[in-house]
C-alpha cells in the first residue's frame, strides 16, 4: 500500500500552495502595474500631422495658452485652434516652409487638420475645463509641463483616483487665478517655503472662493 | 530543491519577458492606448453614440462634428450691459459693429461703461492676444519681431492710431487689416472693447508729461536728496 504515494508527495500540498501563492502574487502585481491608466495612457505621444511644438510657441515665444486654446476659460472643452489662428503669424513667419503646408491648405480651403487627440476621458465622465481654470487649477496639474514638450504626450493618468485625489483636497493644488497658464510658476523657489505658502494660501482661497470638495458620484457622472 | 529552483527561474523568466515586452509605466508610445471597456465588448460604455466637438464625423459633407450655424441663426444669450442699455449679440448695434447703426461711420467712443474692472480685463486680454506681436507696451516690439522676424507690426502709439476713432480700431481687431489677422472669432466683443479701453490707457501713459502729476508728486520728483 505504501508504494502508491511515495514519500515526497507529503510535500505536494505545500509546494502547490507556494506555487499558487507566487503565481497569484505575480498576476496581482502585473494587474496592479499594467491594467491602470498610469500604464496604458501615460506617455501616449502620437505622431501629429504638423510638427507643431509647444516648446517653441508656449515656452520660447511665451504665448499664453489662451491665445490658441481660447475657449478653455469659457466652456467645458479646450478647443484646438483653427488654422487661421496659426496664420495670424505664419502668413509672415516661415511663410513658405513645407512643414506648414497642411496649415496653409487648411486656412485657404477650410479643410480640417487631422490632429490626433491625446487626452480623452470616457463618455460617461463629465469634465469641464472652465470650472477648473477659473478656480485656480492650473493646466500643469492635469497636463504636465506642456510648455517644455516638443510633441505633446499625456503626463498624468486622468484616472478616477487622480481626479478624486484633488477633489478631496483642493487646497493642496489651488493657486492664484492669474497664474493658471503660467506652468512653471511656484509660490517660492525654496520648496519648503513654497509648501508652507501653498498650505496657508490654499486654505484661504478654498475658504474665500467657497470651493467645494466634490466627491459625490453625480458630480462627474451625470 | 531542483524543482524549486527551476520553478523560480521559469517565473523570473516570464516576469522578465512581460516587463521587457510591456515596458515600465510612463514609457513613451505612439500607439493608441488600449481601451479596457472597448466598444466591441462593452458597447456604449467608454464611447457612446454621441458627438463631441471637433471630431471626425462622416455624416456632414465636410466630415467634422462641429458645424457652423446656418446663415441667419441667432445665438441666444443674456446680452451685455453697455452705456446705451443691454445689447444682444445679433443686433445691428455699435457694440457689435463699431459703426453708427445704419451707416458705415465709426463710433468715436467705447460703448462700455468705463470701470477699473474693464481696464483690468483689457490689460489681461491685451497681454494674451496682442502682446505677442505689438509688445506689452504696444510699441510694436513683441516677441515675434525678435524671434519670428515679423517686420510689419504696427506701433500702436503712432499719431494716426491715437487719433483713430475707437470704432475703427474695433473694426480692425474684429476683421483684421492688411497683414494682421481677424480676432473677432476668438475674442468676444466685450473683451475687444476692454482691450481698446486698455489700449487708450497705454497711449495716454505714453503721452503723459510731468505736468500731469499733481503738486505733491511733482515735489517728490524734483526733490534732490
Ligand atoms: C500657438 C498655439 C498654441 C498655444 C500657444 C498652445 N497650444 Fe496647446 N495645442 C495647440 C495645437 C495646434 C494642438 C494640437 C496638436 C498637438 O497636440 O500638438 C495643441 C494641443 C494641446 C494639448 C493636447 C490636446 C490633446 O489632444 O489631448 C494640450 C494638453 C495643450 N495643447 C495644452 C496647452 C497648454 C497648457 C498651453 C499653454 C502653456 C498651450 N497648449 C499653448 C496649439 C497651441
Ligand atoms: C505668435 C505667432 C505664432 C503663432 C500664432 C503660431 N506660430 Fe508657429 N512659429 C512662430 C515662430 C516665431 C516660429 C519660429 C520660427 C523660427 O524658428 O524661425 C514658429 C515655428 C513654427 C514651426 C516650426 C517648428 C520648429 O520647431 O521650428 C511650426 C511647424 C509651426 N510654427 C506651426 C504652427 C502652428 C500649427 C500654429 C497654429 C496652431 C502656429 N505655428 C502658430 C510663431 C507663431
Ligand atoms: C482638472 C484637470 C485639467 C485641467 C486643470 C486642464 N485640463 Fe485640459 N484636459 C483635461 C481632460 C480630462 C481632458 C480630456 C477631455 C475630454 O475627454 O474631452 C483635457 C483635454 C484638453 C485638450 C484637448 C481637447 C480636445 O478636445 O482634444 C486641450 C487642448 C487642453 N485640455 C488644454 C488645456 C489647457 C490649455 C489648460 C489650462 C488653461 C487645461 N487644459 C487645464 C483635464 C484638465
Ligand atoms: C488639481 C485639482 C483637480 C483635479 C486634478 C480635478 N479637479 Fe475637478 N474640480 C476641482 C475644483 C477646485 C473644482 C471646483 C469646485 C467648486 O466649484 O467649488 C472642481 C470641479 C469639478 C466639477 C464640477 C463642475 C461643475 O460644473 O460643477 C467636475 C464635474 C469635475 N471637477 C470633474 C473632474 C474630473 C472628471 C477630473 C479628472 C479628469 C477632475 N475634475 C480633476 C479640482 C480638480
Ligand atoms: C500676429 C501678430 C499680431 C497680433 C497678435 C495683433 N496684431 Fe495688430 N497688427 C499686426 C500687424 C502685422 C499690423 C500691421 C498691418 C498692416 O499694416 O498691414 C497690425 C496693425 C494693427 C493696428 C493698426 C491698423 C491700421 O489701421 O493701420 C491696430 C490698431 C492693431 N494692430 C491692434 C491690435 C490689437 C488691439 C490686437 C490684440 C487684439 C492686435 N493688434 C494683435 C499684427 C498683429
Amino acid at each position: 500500500m505504501s508504494a502508491i504515494f511515495p514519500k515526497w508527495t507529503n510535500w505536494l500540498p505545500l509546494v502547490l500552495a507556494l506555487v499558487a501563492a507566487l503565481a497569484g502574487g505575480a498576476v496581482t502585481a502585473g494587474v496592479a502595474v499594467y491594467v491602470t491608466p498610469k500604464y496604458y495612457r501615460v506617455g501616449y505621444q502620437p505622431v501629429q500631422p504638423v510638427p507643431f511644438s509647444h516648446k517653441v510657441h508656449a515656452g520660447q515665444l511665451g504665448l499664453d495658452c489662451r491665445y490658441c486654446h481660447s475657449n478653455v476659460d469659457k466652456s467645458w472643452v479646450a478647443n484646438i485652434p483653427s488654422a487661421s489662428t496659426c496664420m495670424n503669424c505664419h502668413n509672415q513667419v516661415l511663410k513658405d516652409d513645407p512643414r506648414l503646408a497642411i496649415v496653409r491648405e487648411s486656412a485657404t480651403n477650410n479643410t480640417p487638420i487631422p490632429w490626433v487627440q491625446i487626452h480623452i476621458v470616457p463618455d460617461y465622465v463629465y469634465f469641464n475645463h472652465s470650472v477648473h481654470v477659473n478656480r485656480g487649477i492650473s493646466c500643469v496639474e492635469c497636463h504636465g509641463r506642456v510648455d517644455q514638450m516638443d510633441t505633446v504626450r499625456q503626463a498624468k493618468s486622468l484616472s478616477m483616483s487622480f481626479c478624486l485625489d484633488c477633489h478631496r483636497d483642493p487646497a493642496a493644488h489651488i493657486r492664484p487665478v492669474d497664474k493658471v497658464t503660467d506652468l512653471g510658476w511656484q509660490w517660492d523657489s525654496d520648496p519648503a517655503k513654497a509648501a508652507k505658502m501653498q498650505e496657508i494660501n490654499g486654505t484661504k482661497f478654498v475658504h474665500d472662493w467657497k470651493v467645494e470638495s466634490l466627491q459625490s458620484c453625480s458630480a462627474c457622472h451625470r | 530543491m531542483r524543482y524549486a529552483i527551476s520553478i523560480l527561474l521559469i517565473g523570473a523568466f516570464i516576469g522578465g519577458a512581460v516587463v521587457g515586452m510591456l515596458g515600465l509605466p510612463g514609457r513613451i508610445s505612439s500607439q493608441p492606448p488600449v481601451e479596457i471597456y472597448s466598444d466591441r465588448y462593452f458597447p456604449g460604455m467608454d464611447r457612446q453614440p454621441k458627438l463631441r466637438p471637433q471630431k471626425p464625423f462622416e455624416f456632414f459633407a465636410n466630415g467634422v462634428s462641429s458645424q457652423l450655424p446656418p446663415p441667419g441663426t441667432v445665438a441666444r444669450s443674456p446680452g451685455v450691459a453697455t452705456l446705451s442699455g443691454v445689447v444682444h449679440r445679433f443686433e445691428d448695434n455699435p457694440f457689435n459693429t463699431g459703426m453708427v447703426t445704419g451707416s458705415t461711420n465709426f463710433i468715436d467712443v467705447n460703448p462700455m461703461p468705463m470701470t477699473q474692472a474693464l481696464l483690468e480685463r483689457g490689460r489681461q486680454r491685451f497681454d494674451i492676444y496682442c502682446a505677442p506681436c505689438h509688445g506689452r507696451l504696444g510699441d510694436g516690439n513683441g516677441i515675434t519681431k525678435a524671434i519670428g522676424d515679423m517686420p510689419a507690426v504696427a506701433n500702436l502709439h503712432d499719431a494716426r492710431i491715437i487719433s483713430m476713432p475707437d470704432g475703427e480700431i474695433f473694426n480692425t481687431v474684429t476683421h483684421g487689416k492688411g497683414l494682421m489677422g481677424a480676432y473677432g472669432p476668438i475674442v468676444p466683443a466685450e473683451d475687444r472693447w476692454a482691450v481698446i479701453a486698455y489700449l487708450r490707457a497705454l497711449q495716454l501713459s505714453d503721452l503723459g508729461t510731468t505736468n500731469d502729476l499733481d503738486a505733491s508728486q511733482q515735489a517728490l520728483l524734483n526733490h534732490t536728496p
